[in-house]
């Protein structure tokens, strides 16, 4: 054994993107080559590890499915057939559909992008633009955790926060399979076990993180908030909860207007609009945040109930106890009766406490911190369902009853969260021509007169985000773009413009109506969609139906920045952002796609992307992620600015790209000491935030168990104020917008009948969405996917080993193989996701696995649920935030011979490209 | 365990070549011929085997472990075995003297070879079926049966071959005795069985691997009793009745022959390595 | 001393980190890379020296569990893959371990039928022999930082149930570990003498045996239970 030692190697440092953890990576070349990529000992994120994709990585830029020049179709769409044209030609035509729009009507372009990481420079873009129509991929996503978090507690699960990894004694991990943050959540797990602490799993699927949990309660599907109000209701009977904790740092205390008046079921204000609790020390109203304000839990004042009267009056009903859930959710009573009193015993009996003295903005002084060490985690299991928003508020009801939030062994925040909902902005959505957007797309409605409605009441958006259907889609709803484009539902639009997201594919609902959608024509031949630009990486499915083919860069070709301004990559004690640079030069004629836009900006002189003068304002986007500043002294990094020495704050520095790549292409800020606990109400917190630029001044907030936006929509829904609801959505709305979190029955429930089966779909470890599958090493692990049958119903149905089923929904059938699984909830299947491939798609061979036996039960779903009695069809869809409901699928099963390809076999899709352009 | 047909034809060729070079070597029936057979069968079973070499060019290499390896003996004996005897063979190509001493020395190593190619399979704990005496008896049976056809006279041939129709048949019902009687579990492989029963839920990689197509995977018709019985018909009882009713020996040696390509075939395919628990979880042949 | 791998069976998630970190670092040396065969077609097929199952475990009075098992060679002391190999290819060094020498490997697949762990696979490309070499070119690499003259495997796994180091040397923590967690070598019986050890699952679903919330004003109505609460603070 000689091998030569890899030492001698370079190593470059950047940020891995095979997923969308943003882990730090070493990068080891050999004459320019890529040789070895390991985990970055120095990152935040990963400290060293990496995961199987990460790993692969090497494989990704050598992948025979990267695109390798722009592309303009010369067959019909979804026949392959392209030919290469130039860059400049390219953006010719890509300038001309786009002037023409944005000159006329800026909302006929339609421009969604995917798990880009970079919002906030698409959406500049887009506002800069002017169409109202942008989003990334949140509403198919995490929507519901994502906004239940902000307007609950200014933060949330997704990505926004994490366990006190350190110091939580037991964690309860909710429909959680891999997650953003999935090697922080493994570091996380295995060094709970290391310390002896528990982990609880509710999930109906015990594998990866929940098969090394120590307790699995194997839930039956969508009843999440069933279980979580049943121990709210067990833990308040006992007596359980944190008083103080809920009298000084949530709206507990604070008084509600009573009677049926306009504004009955809001919060009591003063003159000056401040919120009103009782003052213990006077027994008199005070303002939530006054000075040395001791709120009193009790209230006292003759008919108004506190937000805390309101609640326990709620959750102490009977209707809410272990033994009234339990056969719905399949967990037995006592078993969730042991959980609540478990987690009661963990949180007050092994209570921990902190020596470290802070001021809370009331300037109360502590001389500790005093932390429950009770962790929760929770993804797509409860998000992905169409009750999501309220489940992933109940999770947080339950954990402030707990004290377990900003207090240490609970959810800590990342910066710059937390950020009260008050910071976050309303949606803006009039397009005028030739103008930008006047704000952000994105943001949080406070009532009905935020919505994104035009002056006829019809949507503003063509995704029908912020409407009565789903006032807080507050990440847009990327999943019914293309049908309603196709369908011309608010409006007809021009241009299709795709970044990033396998829209004719693995993310979209129906597929198959998808490829109709895009490949549709009208009357006069013309396709009903007109234009479909889209930047890919890879040769995925949804090239074939573009028009022009932006081809992008590998992530280890370009620049990129994971900046404070979007999904953070810190963590609970330190500030974080970082780079990617371009470790190898591309050998392909391809661009980096936010360059592209900085170029096609200038093009069209947008407002931003030129100077004065009307020249490019950025030469690319590694001179825009320098010089572009936000707002003045805020940049998209934080790291190294002004002359190199100042962080947070700072004048560009045109150096300090090469600072980040000094430091191993992150920066990093440790939270000071009495700041890192408690972030919300600590006036150290708040002061370093606004040195660091997170937040212009101090904004102290408390947590809201009563979520008062809400309310103001079943205000309407009741009648009240100008914004009135269609009067077909009035009741649906006044069971929603329950200002206390509460569990209605996934809409599908009336199926259960005919479709015992709940069908779900998990992350695989070692593969990311539809790119896993081109990577040599990672589709050799998984090259297709089963569908895993619960032990009992595969023992009644009469399976034997090799078998196929037909599995049958309301809106069609696939054909697959299937496998039996014991440690699964027993009305569940279930398979991995994203395994199946369209034949010919990613440059792999007619016969790939992928696509022989490989399957999706996408083709199985619908982005509207079946008619109602009126012929009526309401979104398969949160009605709180628009969040597609991929969980709540149904099915039937049938035994049928084994079969040489799954079903459906949809045509092939290789492209053909018929010109070449000389290399 | 993968049944190569390189290994399969190395095994039945050189079995019987080295059987009848052997019988030559002790002078039953010496002549041109026989000689000439014998070394064709051995010959061909040994380049057959170089097929079975990812690397045959190396194949020298594999003289130099012969303290271990019984790969290594069994190349030194072939070797040996062939040129010991290519005096003896010599010579009675062109009618010389019997050469009787070499001849018998030649014999011992052709049985040695025979015994170092069963000994590969049969020193291999990991494969329990090989792992037993028998191994080295059936082998060496086999070839003292092939070796009989050209060199002895009808009637003891037959005798010889039923005796080894007897001997396989044992044997496959005896085998899967023992490999039925070690109890040998995916839990006891895993360690893991003290707590429940183990069933494999998702093995490491969806497609093939060298682990599952060499040691893990078997043919359907593995433990078929049909097929085994075939096995003895052709290596045992028929050329036993061809031989008695007076058919040519060539002819009743290629019947045998045919038997005892499907008798390996079996002994492959129905040999299951330990590290098929880790996937398939049982080590008996399946009877449907 | 010896230095091996103690696997954690309860805290892997089977993420396969370890599966593809040991390909790269493998492939990524000059002798012993691993190529694919068809490798973008119907049946990609490549040599991976670490490979993880995932079994379930069934009892009755418990649910079932899911254990994810990596398998890799388990370095035995007594190695039955040395003495078969006819060539001296397979050998052991002077510290203990098991490596293959490339270049006087004939591809004769012997030494993997011999291994019971089913830890050596036949690179499909080059046609030789490959096995788990502990990273010897790491661990025993001086111009590697200390802490990283570990296996690439141990270097990457994210849950940190990889360890290396001497299991029997029972002053060390990996060696408190073992003996704390009841480490055990797979298939002793077959005299191999592993010197890697698996950590076994800790026990699980206990929940349940626990205690049950007592109620604060049994049967009491919501003005009752704020008074008793309320009052109680
Ligand atoms: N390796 C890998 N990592 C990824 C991705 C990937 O493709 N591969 N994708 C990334 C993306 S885009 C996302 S959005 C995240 C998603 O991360 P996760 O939220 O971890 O995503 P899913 O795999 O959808 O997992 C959902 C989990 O919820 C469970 N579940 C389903 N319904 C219910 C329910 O009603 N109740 C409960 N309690 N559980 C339920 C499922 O069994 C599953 O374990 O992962 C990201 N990380
Ligand atoms: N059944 C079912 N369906 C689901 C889900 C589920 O749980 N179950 N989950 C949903 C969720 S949460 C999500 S987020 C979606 C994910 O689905 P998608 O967002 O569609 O994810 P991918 O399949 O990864 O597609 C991303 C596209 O980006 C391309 N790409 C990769 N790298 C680059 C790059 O560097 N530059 C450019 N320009 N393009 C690149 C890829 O080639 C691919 O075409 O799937 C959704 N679909
Ligand atoms: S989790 Fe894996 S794929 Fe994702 S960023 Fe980290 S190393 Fe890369
Ligand atoms: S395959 Fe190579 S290492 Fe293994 S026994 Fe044969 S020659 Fe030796
Ligand atoms: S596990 Fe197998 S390859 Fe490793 S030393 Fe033991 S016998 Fe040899
Ligand atoms: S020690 Fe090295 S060679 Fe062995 S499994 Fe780990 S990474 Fe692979
Ligand atoms: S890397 Fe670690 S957690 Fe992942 S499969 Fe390997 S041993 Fe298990
Ligand atoms: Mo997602």
């Amino acid at each position: 054994m000689s091998a030569q030692p890899l030492s001698d190697d370079e190593i470059r440092k950047t940020t891995c993107y095979m997923c969308a953890c943003r882990c730090g990576i070493d990068v080891h070349l050999r004459s320019g080559e890529v040789r070895y990529i390991e985990g970055n000992r120095d990152h935040p994120v990963n400290r060293g590890v990496i995961c199987a994709k990460g790993a692969a990585g090497i494989m990704q830029v050598t992948a025979p499915a990267r695109l390798r020049a722009p592309l303009k179709r010369v067959g019909p769409r979804g026949s392959g057939a392209f030919e290469e044209i130039s860059w400049d030609e390219a953006l010719q035509i890509a300038t001309g559909w786009l002037a023409k729009i944005r000159s006329e009507a800026p909302e006929k372009l339609a421009f969604f992008t995917g798990r880009d990481q970079s919002q906030s420079f698409t959406g500049w873009w887009a506002q800069a633009f002017g169409t109202p129509n942008f989003a990334a991929h949140g509403g198919f996503c995490s929507v519901n955790v994502a906004t239940a978090g902000i307007m609950s507690i200014g933060g949330a699960f997704w990505e926004f926060g994490e366990p006190d990894w350190e110091r939580a004694k037991i964690l309860l991990l909710f429909g959680v399979a891999e997650d953003h943050d999935s090697n922080p959540i493994k570091r996380g797990l295995g060094a709970m076990k290391a310390r002896g602490a528990r982990v609880v799993s509710i999930n109906p699927i015990r594998t990866g993180y929940n098969a090394v949990a120590d307790e699995w309660l194997g839930i039956t599907p969508g009843t999440d908030g069933l279980l979580i109000l049943a121990l709210v209701h067990e833990l308040l009977i006992a007596g359980g909860i944190d008083l103080d904790y809920l009298a000084r740092f949530t709206d507990a205390p604070c008084l509600l207007i009573p009677g049926e008046g306009p504004e009955s079921g809001l919060y009591l204000r003063d003159a000056e609009g401040r919120v009103q609790v009782i003052d213990r020390r006077t027994g008199a109203l005070a303002p939530f945040d006054g000075e040395g304000v001791d709120p009193d839990l009790r209230g006292g004042l003759a008919g108004h109930r506190t937000v805390f009267e309101a609640l326990a009056e709620r959750y102490l009903n009977p209707g809410h106890s272990a033994e009234a859930v339990a056969d719905r959710v399949g967990i037995p009573a006592g078993q969730i009766r042991a959980l609540a009193a478990e987690l009661a015993r963990v949180a007050f009996d092994e209570a921990i406490e902190i020596d470290q003295p802070w001021t809370d903005f009331r300037g109360h002084h502590h001389d500790r911190m005093i932390g429950r060490p009770v962790g929760f985690h929770a993804m797509r299991g409860i998000a992905a369902h169409s009750n999501g928003f309220q489940t992933a508020r109940a999770l947080h009801l339950l954990q402030m009853l707990l004290g377990a939030i900003e207090t240490p062994g609970g959810l800590r925040f990342k910066p710059p969260y937390p950020k009260p909902l008050a910071a976050h902005p309303v949606p803006h959505f009039t397009a005028t021509p030739g103008a930008p957007l006047k704000g952000p797309h994105l943001g949080f409605p406070r009532g009905p007169a935020d919505l994104a409605l035009l002056p006829d009441g019809s949507a503003a958006r063509i995704d029908e985000a912020f409407t009565w259907e789903n006032p807080f889609s507050a990440h847009g709803l990327m999943q019914r773009v293309i049908g309603n484009a196709h369908a011309g539902r608010p409006y007809k639009i021009d241009t299709l413009f795709l970044y990033m997201a396998n829209m004719a594919w693995n993310s979209s609902m129906n597929p198959g109506e998808v490829a109709r959608w895009l490949t549709d024509r009208d009357e006069t031949g013309a396709y009903v969609i007109p234009h479909i630009i889209l930047s890919d990486a890879y040769a995925s499915e949804t090239v074939a139906y573009a028009d022009l083919v932006l081809p992008d860069t590998t992530y280890l070709e370009r620049h990129d920045a994971i900046s404070l301004l979007d999904r953070p990559i810190g963590r609970g004690d330190r500030l974080a952002d970082s780079i990617r640079w371009p470790v190898l030069a591309p050998d392909r004629d391809v661009r980096p796609f936010q360059s592209v836009l900085i170029d096609l900006g200038a093009r069209l002189g947008l407002p931003g992307f030129v100077t004065a003068e009307g020249a490019p304002a950025f030469k690319d986007y590694a001179d825009y992620l320098v010089t572009h500043q936000r707002r003045p002294g805020i940049g998209v990094l934080a790291g190294w600015r002004g002359d190199g020495t100042e962080h947070g704050r700072g004048a560009p520095n045109p150096a300090q790209l090469d600072r980040y790549i000094e430091n191993g292409g992150v920066f990093q800020a440790e939270i000071p000491p009495e700041a890192q606990f408690c972030k919300p109400w600590n006036r150290a917190w708040q002061d370093w935030a606004v040195k660091m630029g997170l937040q212009d001044k101090p904004q102290p907030y408390l947590f809201s168990l009563w979520c008062e936006p809400l309310r103001r929509f079943q205000l309407a829904a009741e009648g009240h104020g100008a914004q009135q609801p269609p009067d077909h959505l009035r009741l649906s709305l006044l069971g929603a917008m329950d200002p206390l979190p509460h569990w209605t029955a996934p809409q599908n429930t009336d199926t259960e009948a005919e479709y015992p089966l709940h069908a779900l779909t998990q992350r695989p470890p070692a593969m990311y969405h539809s790119w896993g599958s081109m990577n040599a090493w990672l589709r050799q692990i998984l090259g297709h996917n089963v569908l895993y049958i619960p032990k009992p119903v595969w023992r009644d149905i009469g399976f034997r080993a090799g078998d196929w089923a037909r599995v049958i929904s309301p809106h069609g059938a696939i054909e697959v193989a299937v496998a039996p699984m014991a440690a699964l909830n027993p009305h569940t299947v279930w398979t991995w996701n994203a395994i199946g491939k369209r034949k010919g798609a990613w440059g792999l061979s007619q016969d790939a696995p992928e696509a022989e036996k490989g399957f999706l039960l996408n083709h199985l779903m619908h982005d509207l649920m079946p008619p109602d009695a009126t012929g009526a069809r309401v979104w398969n869809a949160d009605p709180v935030t628009g969040q597609a409901a991929w969980f709540d699928l149904r099915v039937r099963i049938e035994r049928i011979a084994r079969r040489r390809f799954s079903l459906p076999r949809l045509p092939e899709l290789s492209l053909k490209i018929l010109r070449r352009r000389p290399a | 365990m993968r049944a190569v047909p390189s290994v399969i034809l190395f095994t039945t060729l050189s079995g019987a070549g080295f059987g009848t070079l052997a019988a030559a070597g002790l002078g039953l029936g010496a002549g041109p011929g026989v000689w000439l057979a014998g070394y064709g069968l051995a010959g061909a079973g040994l380049i057959a085997s170089g097929f079975h070499l990812a690397h045959p060019l190396r194949a020298p290499l594999a003289f130099r472990r012969w303290r271990t390896s019984w790969l290594s003996r069994e190349a030194w004996a072939a070797v040996a075995a062939l040129l010991v005897l290519a005096a003896p063979a010599a010579s009675a190509l062109i009618g010389g003297p019997e050469l009787r001493f070499l001849g018998a020395l030649g014999a011992g190593l052709c049985l040695a070879t025979v015994v170092s190619t069963a000994m590969i399979y049969a020193s291999l704990r990991a494969v329990p079926r090989w792992h037993h005496g028998s191994v080295p008896l059936t082998y060496l049976a086999c070839a003292g049966t092939g070796g009989c056809f050209l060199t002895t006279a009808p009637g003891v041939t037959a005798l010889a071959c039923l005796a080894l129709a007897v001997l396989l048949g044992a044997v496959f019902v005896l085998g899967d005795r023992r490999v039925a009687a070690l109890g040998l579990t995916r839990g006891w492989a895993t360690g893991l069985g003290s707590s429940g029963t183990v069933r494999s839920f998702e093995l490491p990689r969806s497609g093939p691997s060298f682990i599952t197509r060499e040691l893990v995977e078997r043919a359907a018709g593995a433990g078929s009793p049909l097929l085994r019985l075939l096995s003895l018909l052709l290596a045992g009882l028929a050329p036993a009745g061809l031989l008695l009713a007076g058919t040519p020996p060539a002819a009743a040696l290629a019947v045998h022959l045919a038997g005892i390509l499907l008798s390996r075939w079996l002994f492959f395919t129905e040999a299951t390595h330990v590290a098929a628990l880790f996937y398939r979880g049982d080590l008996t042949p399946s009877r449907p | 001393m010896s230095r091996t791998l103690v696997i954690d069976l309860d805290s892997c998630t089977g993420c396969h980190a370890c599966t593809i970190a040991c390909k790269g670092w493998q492939n990524a040396n000059e002798d012993t890379r691993l190529p694919d065969a068809e490798a973008y077609g119907a049946a990609p097929f490549g040599a991976f020296l670490n490979r993880v199952h995932s079994y379930e475990v069934i009892a009755d009075d418990t649910p079932a569990r899911l254990i994810h098992y990596p398998r890799t060679c388990v370095h035995c002391e007594n190695p039955p893959c040395v003495p078969v190999c006819p060539t001296g290819a397979s050998h052991q060094t002077a510290d203990g371990l098991v490596q293959i020498d490339a270049k006087r490997c004939m591809g004769c697949g012997l030494c993997a039928w011999a291994c019971p762990y089913g830890a050596r696979e036949l690179d499909p490309v080059a046609g030789v022999m490959r096995k788990c070499t502990l990273c010897a070119n790491r661990i025993d690499d001086p111009a590697r930082p200390a802490e990283d003259r570990i296996p690439a495997c141990v270097r990457a796994c994210p849950t940190g149930a990889r360890h290396f180091g001497d299991p029997t040397d029972a002053e060390s923590p990996l060696g408190r570990l073992v003996a704390a967690r009841g480490g055990f070598a797979p298939m002793p019986e077959f005299g191999t003498k592993p010197t890697s050890r698996y950590l076994p699952p800790r026990p699980k679903d206990r929940l349940g045996a626990g205690a049950v919330p007592t109620p604060l004003v049994p049967g009491g109505g919501l003005q009752v239970w704020l008074d008793k609460l309320l009052g109680r603070g």
